[in-house]
């Protein structure tokens, strides 16, 4: 088992034809995805990298059964891409697209909340089941098969953190990232739900960053739901107030936000945080050693 | 994106939120000119910055002369106008800095019963837009919720359907305005909803909003700022853009598609990402350093790039060692390691540099790199990195 994707998972990319879709498409067939179907307006009858292009997700879906899809589609045509695979019945999508207005999605959140089909970002690095299936554009070659799941509001950060696994021998089981907007399709708590019932994961890390109360609202369910080994990681402690930190949701506003509220939060909580971001890979080791699991 | 005081002014006139008469100014004669003009018996000179605390705040080497100013004549109007012009009004939020003034706004005076606050931001948690109120107005919002959560009331809406007017009735019952105030109230607080909405908001704050003794609704101050990813469909308001008021070196960097922050210490960072960059200044302070920036190269950088980000980390005069931290993933380690090269020729490197390198292609790319002449400090990772930054630093 795995969360959300898996050796069987027949993948859409949505925005196939541009330059980045077609590249990525290329990146996730040579990891071993089954991508069985792209879609652009307008293109359908052309095949990329030997891949079918229909013009909408339904015809997509009816031809081919895919059931998740990865977007490639520029900011202004998100939401629109988004709504689109959520009405065609698409289980899983994939939002890699970076800018997308944060009103676009609050109404897109309200229909994927109304629906059955799960949200990944926008502005997000995608998700991988190490050996089974990649959708976006994380590397695949640093990830092992395990039993680590990895939930991230970054990109490069997670990549770093995966390394750092793989090099002290923690394969994973599913990497996740959340994205790093203001307002995405999934929570850390929705994933720590998926891994804390997925038979595969023995024990979990997050890595969280300055902005918003999303780490702080993880820690309170871990504390009452989670019995799996969790440690984390929070970017951001050396942030300045009012800056914003490259990501969208990255900023301290209000006086919420900091990195010092996360981190009392999750240690209160009993989880292990790691004070370097070069110690993300050996925190996952101590939280395990200490709930006796390694 | 951050406008002016008199430009938020003029957006909430156009969308019939309740906002006094004002003329925005440039000159000390126009500035009495303009108070003729108001008619009244008296008036508010403000200074036009992008910061809070103007009326607080005093301009350097005049310590007597505050950002915001009540005028009872032209001639007064003049001589405060003639004070803040051309001067740099220190304020709680500019830092020690200051900020030129450029324009001040004159402004009719208005009778208060009562000052509140009402504000609206996209709350993340509840995912979608918040009109929030307080009868603690004029003072921060930050310290309200710090010391008095209860005095502040929220009521979410959806940005399609705005705010209903029952919402708008509650929260004034909230505010205990009186039963005269709701029809000024419930449309200036619908309206404002709307223009939040219309205009791709990421802020919209009245403070203080001023309940007259006729009891109607009346925004004396105005702050909003637009969400940067929205502006490509609203051509108007990008015009309203201040460059002046905006970090240069940051202006620079965002010209070439890098995200830069300019911060107080001495190391330079240069990373791809924002987590990672973010974790880089970190890692930075967790071994004694002062990160000098956050600058995130994107995942996608070329040569261009990288050099233009060189050149902005080494226009800093405070950077005495500069780190460069890439984790490949798309982006190959042999395409950054030449890129590196190539930006070291052209720019010319007077501190030392330390580079960590992981990723595709690290291999190779470490090798691009021992082989050139580019005087560089390989680390081998994270800690290995910060440590010799920090000691290269001094």
């Amino acid at each position: 088992m795995s969360i959300l994707v898996d050796k069987n998972t027949r993948v859409l990319c949505q925005g196939i034809t541009g330059r980045v879709g077609a590249f990525h498409t290329r990146g996730c067939l040579d990891y071993g995805t089954q991508v069985v179907a792209g879609v652009t307006p307008g293109k359908a009858g052309q095949e990329v990298e030997g891949v079918p292009v229909f013009d909408t997700v339904v015809e997509a879906v009816e031809s081919t059964g895919c059931n998740a899809s990865m977007i490639f589609v520029p900011p202004a045509f998100t939401a629109d891409a988004i709504l689109e695979a959520v009405d065609a019945g698409i289980d899983v999508v994939v939002a890699i697209t970076e800018g997308v207005p944060v009103l676009d999605m609050v109404r897109v959140y309200q229909v994927v909340k109304a629906s059955d089909s799960v949200l990944i970002g926008p502005n997000c690095p995608g998700l991988i089941t190490p050996g089974q299936c990649k959708m976006g554009i994380l590397p695949g070659y640093i990830h092992k098969p395990g039993s680590v799941g990895v939930i991230s509001r970054s990109g490069t950060l997670t990549y770093e953190a995966v390394w750092q696994l793989s090099n002290v021998g923690l394969g994973q089981s599913t990497c996740v990232g959340l994205g790093g907007d203001p307002i995405v399709g999934t929570s850390f708590i929705d994933l720590l739900q998926m891994f804390q019932a997925d038979d595969d994961t023995e024990a979990i890390l997050m890595i969280g960053e300055i902005g918003g109360t999303a780490e702080e609202e993880a820690a309170k369910y871990i504390a009452q739901h989670v019995t799996k080994p969790v440690a984390a990681f929070i970017a951001g402690r050396t942030a300045p107030p009012g800056k914003r930190m490259g990501h969208a949701g990255a900023i301290i506003s209000g006086g919420k936000g900091t990195a010092a509220d996360k981190i009392a939060a999750l240690q209160t909580a009993g989880i292990e945080v790691a004070e370097s971001p070069a110690d993300m890979g050996t925190a996952v080791q101590r939280a395990m050693g200490a709930a006796g699991s390694v | 994106m951050k406008i002016h005081e008199y430009q938020a002014k003029q957006i909430l006139r156009d969308a019939g939120v309740a906002v006094p008469r004002s003329v925005v100014v440039e000159t000390a004669e126009e500035a009495a000119a303009a108070f003729e003009e108001l008619g009244g018996p008296l008036a508010v000179v403000k200074a036009q910055i992008h910061a809070g605390g103007r009326g607080k705040g005093t301009v350097k080497d005049h310590p007597d002369q505050r950002g915001v100013q009540l005028v009872r004549s032209g001639g007064e109007a003049a001589t405060v106008a003639g004070n803040l012009l051309g001067r740099l009004l220190v304020t709680i939020q500019t830092g020690p800095a200051g900020k030129t003034v450029q324009k001040v706004l004159v402004e009719e005076g208005c009778q208060i019963a009562r000052e509140l606050y009402l504000g609206i931001v996209v709350d993340r948690a509840r995912t979608r837009p918040v009109l929030m109120v307080s009868s603690e107005g004029g003072v921060e919002i930050e310290e309200v919720a710090a010391q008095t959560p209860e005095k502040i009331f929220y009521e979410p809406f959806d940005p399609q359907a705005g705010l209903d007017a029952y919402q708008a009735r509650k929260l004034a019952a909230r505010l205990r305005l009186p039963p005269g105030s709701l029809r000024s109230a419930v449309p200036f607080m619908q309206r404002l909803c709307r223009v939040f909405v219309d205009q791709d908001c990421s802020l919209a704050e009245i403070n203080p909003l001023v309940v007259s003794p006729a009891g109607d609704l009346l925004a004396l101050d105005a702050k909003m700022t637009f969400d940067d990813n929205a502006l490509y469909r609203h051509a108007d308001l990008a015009a309203l853009r201040d460059l002046s008021e905006e970090e240069p070196a940051e202006l620079q960097a965002a010209d070439a598609g890098l995200s830069y922050v300019k911060l107080d210490g001495n190391i330079g960072c240069l990373v791809n990402g924002a987590g990672l960059a973010m974790s880089t200044m970190d890692i930075i302070k967790l071994h004694g350093g002062e990160p000098a920036n956050f600058l995130d190269v994107g995942g996608g950088a070329n040569v261009e790039q990288v050099t233009e980000a060189f050149r902005i980390l080494l226009g800093d005069a405070h950077v005495k060692a500069v780190l460069v931290n890439i984790f490949g993933g798309i982006m190959r380690c042999t395409t950054i390691a030449n890129a590196l090269i190539e930006a070291a020729r052209q720019v010319g490197f007077s501190v030392p540099l330390v580079v960590r390198l992981e990723g595709t292609e690290v291999e190779e790319g470490r090798q691009i790199l021992a082989d050139s002449d580019v005087a560089i400090v390989a680390a081998k990772d994270l800690t290995d990195a910060a440590q010799k930054v920090v000691a290269a630093a001094g």
